[in-house]
């Protein structure tokens, strides 16, 4: 008779599997937040402002009122309560200043603000309605442009975001009299306009009015808990009484962040009508809202002789509204990159008669690291250097801004393995390659630099009654590979099979959730849900050990294994209890534990903790036409441990497309005399194409990160992202000779 | 949306009496009209829908070797079309550089001859627009203006004429076939669209209640040498910026006998020198040769702040599709820049 042994592990941790609810999305049958369809629905489309700034001085609502079917019209003037205080306008996303409140009053602060709210039986009607409806202003002048602006530039507000977002911090060294005497030295001027999120599902709001004063409310957003804090302080409800769901989002890219006006009116309207309301906006109100902001950098780098880096000089002016000052980590990352001595930098606001930007995919990272790996590689080119050597020259294992050692850092494997993959030796110098046709070419690579952030997270596990493990918690996910990942580590922790673990999730009622954003949802949340299962583990071991002929002796937690819905003893592997004689044990009732999980700061603090990446580029530039052409990429990712390989993967593809976009097509162009964003559609708002898409290869490099969280995680939203945009500007350089500070490059620039 | 008549024709006279009065608009596919109507733009009281006129849904033979291409016949069908992919390969590479396969599934014949221009301030109802409403001004001249005319453009308008298809008619000398209360007329694709001038409301020659039946192709295709080289802001699915439609025949001594050459995104109107064509008759094709057209083509460009760069990307591109027409089999799908 064979002894029995403990199973294998089960490691659903690091297995490749498919998103579960991918089928669900590519085959129509999620349901997004305009999509939900309770009875006698009613529609509101909103009508925006046609002025950039002044008061609304009147509202003829004649027309629109005369077309069938339209129910209410819903303005300043006519409006459930509203807070009367800052404070209930904030969320978890709100940098400082005074939120926007929609229809609070007549004063118009930006273009296309939204002014009123048709309510109508359907949603043609209430479009129509709406662009009939006669509004007369009182226009006052107004201040749109950056540059035209520089003057009015001042240091940012600091608030509670500046823990997610630091400030930079304060110059070190001498940075006038290292850059004076460097060997080499760089000066650059780098700027872009704003961008858009432009998620594919436009932002919705499906408002039921459950009749005893509650709301079920069906929100695109990013934080389900954020929306619930959000409408209860707005209008002064009880949380109770707010339920917010939103199990699929379709795109977010940070859009959802904050609470979007819609969510206010649908609200709004079925607080006012006693209705159920959807508002679902329009993609041209897709550019009415937050965006990332148009920005003006310089930079100064020198160096020495030997390549080390010696100054820098990092200074940005970026655009915030005139009622919140937004600001991003723009100019903080050299000196986390690199081991220079002397730093000076600068983060200036300019206030306009503008929305309040908000993040947007990698914000400030993106946008700081593109000028400063650019200038890098201007430097590298100055000094004879290889672009990569130069880069190994100045490799840190300290951040020397903030006098800290990395939690982990495998920046040089990245290096290494992209380099290897990519075929980098076969580099030549800038304008060497040989032709391909009318083509040139050009190699470029870049490093990528994220935050790995960490919060408190709450949920709870349970047992059911049939031995299976139920997870819940307010999470919601914009790319829905997260409840994946969330199931596959409260698999391992329970030891069942993943088809005996679900997630329940993406409702406010369940336990709270940050915002989904930032990279950490991995990291933070998996956290909460590691130690609810372990807090499970526990209970359930407690209850084992009062039944009735308790099998395991004297053993404790860690000597008996959780595998296959049973506690097994690991000196004896044929003694065992299944979970299903613990329930009936326990009068046949599921077992629950809720368990927050909050992260040791003092242990946090001492490390610098952040992912890092690698991207390598090769581009061909047509001589005569200057077309450019991604022809392939490499990019190597440390981001400690990687949960689930396919989604992880397909997490940096989505992000290096993203980099090629910020690098290549995407910009929204602002009329400054019109004081109006233009090209306000997907046929003028350039996104990539898959033509656009060259060959793409992920590496993860092994990183093991003990001080992060328990497991290992730094999260890959924007890590992906960061790196490509400056590797494919330097490959563009390499080939072609030209550096191009604007961006994105454009036919005609080269 | 406002309310409006359906009118579903079965007859072109049908659908021309129904179009009688104001406020009517025919539909074809709709990829452009239903757009206007929500970008509220267009307010149409009557829909006259002519999916059911079957008997401009065909591809025919003309008795002159050209060939008929029906309007409602779909911009896929007629570029996937054997007779147009074997004589006109130019038009059929032509329309797939263009929009993506579902509008062009859609999209007509007739109404991408009608497709309005992708000006930023035509597109947004509360910016002035001399176009959209004559007298209210042109932003674009001072504003964004990347997609605009340097060639034929007026004050009061800058505007482009922004389809792919119009722009190799145009080299073909199509000849478009309307039909209206007056009767029967063959209007000269040279004619069919018109620069702004001090009307930039008027796209094209086509009266109030005419409706085109086909765009007839002479015989002519240059199917031996011909180019459609669009350059654009993005590999696929978006406008051009400057495009080329090029076609020539040689003699027996490798001689220009007759040469064509159209510019698209840089006017309300597909461009053509035809006195710059002529300098090429008699000439091997050179980059030089190419090269004195381009700049007689190009003669009295002015660009804007945005888009200046078109004129010499103009000269560039003309030289390359002239060299790409040697060997037409070069060329890549989707109109990008072969050799």
């Amino acid at each position: 008779m064979s002894t029995p042994t403990l199973p294998a592990t089960q490691a659903e941790i690091g297995r490749p599997r498919r998103r579960i609810v991918g089928e669900q999305k590519v085959t129509g049958r999620a349901t997004y937040a305009a999509e939900y369809t309770p009875d006698d629905l009613l529609y509101g489309y909103v009508v925006n402002a046609t002025i950039t700034r002044g008061r609304i001085t009147g509202i003829d609502e004649r027309a629109a009122r005369a077309i069938a079917g339209v129910v209410e019209i819903i303005h300043h003037l006519r409006r459930p309560k509203l807070g009367y205080f800052d404070m209930q306008y904030s969320d978890m996303d709100a940098p400082p200043g005074s939120p926007f409140r929609p229809f609070y009053d007549a004063e118009v602060q930006f273009a296309h603000q939204p002014i009123a709210l048709v309510v109508a039986e359907s949603f043609e009607a209430a479009r129509y309605a709406a662009s009939l409806l006669e509004v007369s202003y009182e226009e006052t002048a107004f201040e749109v442009g950056l540059r035209d602006n520089l003057h009015a530039a001042r240091d940012p507000k600091k608030g509670i975001d500046s823990i997610l977002k630091p400030m930079p911090p304060d110059d070190y060294g001498d940075f006038d009299a290292a850059f004076t005497a460097a060997e080499a030295t760089y000066e650059g001027e780098f700027y872009h306009r704003s961008q858009h999120h432009n998620p594919l599902e436009m932002h919705a709001t499906t408002t039921v009015y459950e009749g005893d004063g509650k709301l079920t409310i069906y929100d695109k957003t990013q934080g389900t808990t954020n929306s619930q804090v959000y409408v209860s302080s707005v209008f002064g409800l009880s949380m109770g009484d707010v339920r917010v769901i939103a199990p699929f989002v379709g795109g977010g890219f940070g859009s959802g962040l904050r609470p979007q006006y819609q969510l206010v009116m649908s609200v709004m309207a079925a607080l006012h009508l006693e209705r159920n309301v959807c508002v679902q906006l329009d993609r041209k109100q897709m550019f009415t809202f937050g965006h990332r902001p148009e920005t003006l950098q310089r930079l100064r780098f020198g160096a020495a002789a030997d390549g080390s880096l010696t100054a820098v000089s990092h200074e940005a002016y970026a655009e915030t509204s005139r009622f919140e000052d937004y600001h991003e980590a723009v100019v903080n990352h050299a000196g986390v990159l690199y081991p220079v001595e002397n730093v000076h930098l600068d983060y200036k606001l300019v206030p306009l008669d503008r929305y309040t930007p908000l993040d947007m995919r990698a914000p400030g990272g993106l946008t700081g690291v593109l000028a400063v790996e650019t200038t890098m590689d201007q430097l590298a080119d100055r000094l004879g250097m290889d672009p990569l050597e130069f880069r190994l020259k100045n490799y840190t294992e300290r951040d020397v801004s903030s006098d800290k050692p990395f939690s982990s850092k495998e920046l040089r494997a990245c290096y290494t393995q992209a380099a290897e993959r990519f075929g980098w030796h076969a580099r030549k110098p800038t304008g060497e390659h040989p032709r391909r046709g009318n083509r040139l070419v050009g190699h470029g690579m870049a490093s990528g630099i994220w935050d790995a952030i960490m919060l408190p997270a709450k949920a709870t596990a349970r047992l059911t009654t049939d031995g299976k493990l139920l997870i819940q918690c307010a999470l919601n996910d914009c790319g829905q590979g997260a409840y994946t990942v969330m199931s596959q580590i409260a698999a391992d922790e329970l030891g069942l099979p993943f088809e005996d673990v679900s997630f329940e999730y993406a409702d406010s009622k369940l336990d709270a959730a940050p915002i989904q954003g930032g990279s950490f949802t991995t990291g933070v949340v998996g956290s909460a849900v590691k130690a609810a299962c372990f807090a499970l583990k526990d209970k359930i071991f407690h209850l084992a050990q009062i039944l009735d002929g308790f099998p395991l002796g004297d053993a404790l937690l860690p000597d008996v294994t959780f595998t296959g819905g049973n506690i097994v003893l690991n000196a004896d592997p044929s003694v065992r209890i299944p979970f299903t004689e613990i329930i009936a044990f326990n009068k046949g009732k599921a077992i629950e534990v809720s368990k927050t999980n909050v992260p040791n700061p003092l242990k946090l603090k001492q490390y610098a903790r952040n992912s890092h990446a690698a991207s390598f580029v090769e581009v061909e530039v047509d001589a005569q036409l200057g077309v450019v052409y991604l022809t392939r990429a490499v990019t190597a990712v440390a981001a400690g441990r990687i949960m689930n390989p396919q989604t992880a993967r397909s997490q940096i593809l989505g992000g290096m497309v993203w980099g090629i976009s910020m690098a290549l097509r995407e910009e929204t162009l602002l009329d400054h005399k019109l004081g109006k964003f233009m090209n306000t559609n997907l046929a003028e708002y350039h996104v990539p194409v898959h033509a656009d898409i060259g060959e793409l290869d992920v590496i993860f490099v092994e990183e093991k990160d003990d001080i992060i969280n328990e497991l290992g995680v730094k999260g890959l939203g924007e890590i992906g992202t960061i790196s490509m945009a400056p590797a494919i500007v330097n490959a563009i350089f390499n080939a072609t000779g030209k550096l191009i500070t604007q961006f994105p490059v454009k036919l005609g620039d080269l | 949306m406002n309310d409006f008549d359906y009118y579903r024709a079965t007859d072109v006279d049908g659908a021309v009496a129904a179009a009688a009065g104001p406020a009517y608009t025919y539909i074809g596919g709709g990829t452009n009209l239903i757009d206007l109507w929500k970008y509220d733009l267009t307010h149409p009281e009557k829909l006259v829908d002519l999916n059911g006129l079957d008997a401009l849904k065909e591809i025919t033979e003309l008795p002159d070797g050209g060939l008929r291409l029906g309007a409602l016949v779909t911009n896929n069908a007629t570029a996937y079309h054997p007779t147009v992919q074997t004589r006109y390969p130019l038009l059929s590479r032509t329309i797939l550089a263009g929009a993506t396969p579902q509008i062009r599934n859609a999209a007509t014949n007739g109404g991408n001859l009608l497709q309005r221009t992708r000006c930023y301030y035509f597109y947004d109802a509360s910016s002035p627009c001399n176009k959209r409403v004559p007298g209210s001004g042109c932003p674009a001249r001072e504003g964004h203006n990347r997609l605009h005319a340097v060639l034929g453009h007026s004050e009061s308008c800058i505007a482009t004429m922004p389809s792919d298809m119009c722009v190799a008619l145009a080299a073909l000398e199509a000849v478009v076939r309307v039909t209206g209360p007056e009767g029967d007329r063959h209007i000269p694709f040279a004619e069919f669209h018109r620069l702004p001038g001090d009307q930039p409301e008027r796209d094209n020659t086509l009266g109030a209640d005419e409706l085109i039946l086909s765009i007839d192709l002479p015989a002519r295709g240059f199917a031996d040498h011909h180019t459609y080289l669009k350059l654009r802001d993005r590999h696929s699915y978006a406008f051009a910026l400057v495009s080329v439609a090029l076609g020539y025949e040689l003699d027996e001594a490798g001689k220009i006998t007759v040469a064509r050459i159209a510019l698209g995104g840089v006017a309300h109107k597909p461009w053509r020198v035809p006195e710059a064509e002529a300098l090429l008759v008699g000439e091997l094709p050179s980059e030089e040769q190419f090269s004195r057209a381009a700049d007689a083509i190009l003669a009295g460009a002015v660009g804007f702040e945005h888009n200046a760069f078109k004129t010499d990307l103009a000269h560039r591109a003309i030289l390359r599709a002239g060299a790409m027409a040697q060997d037409p089999s070069t060329q890549r799908p989707g109109a990008k820049p072969s050799l």
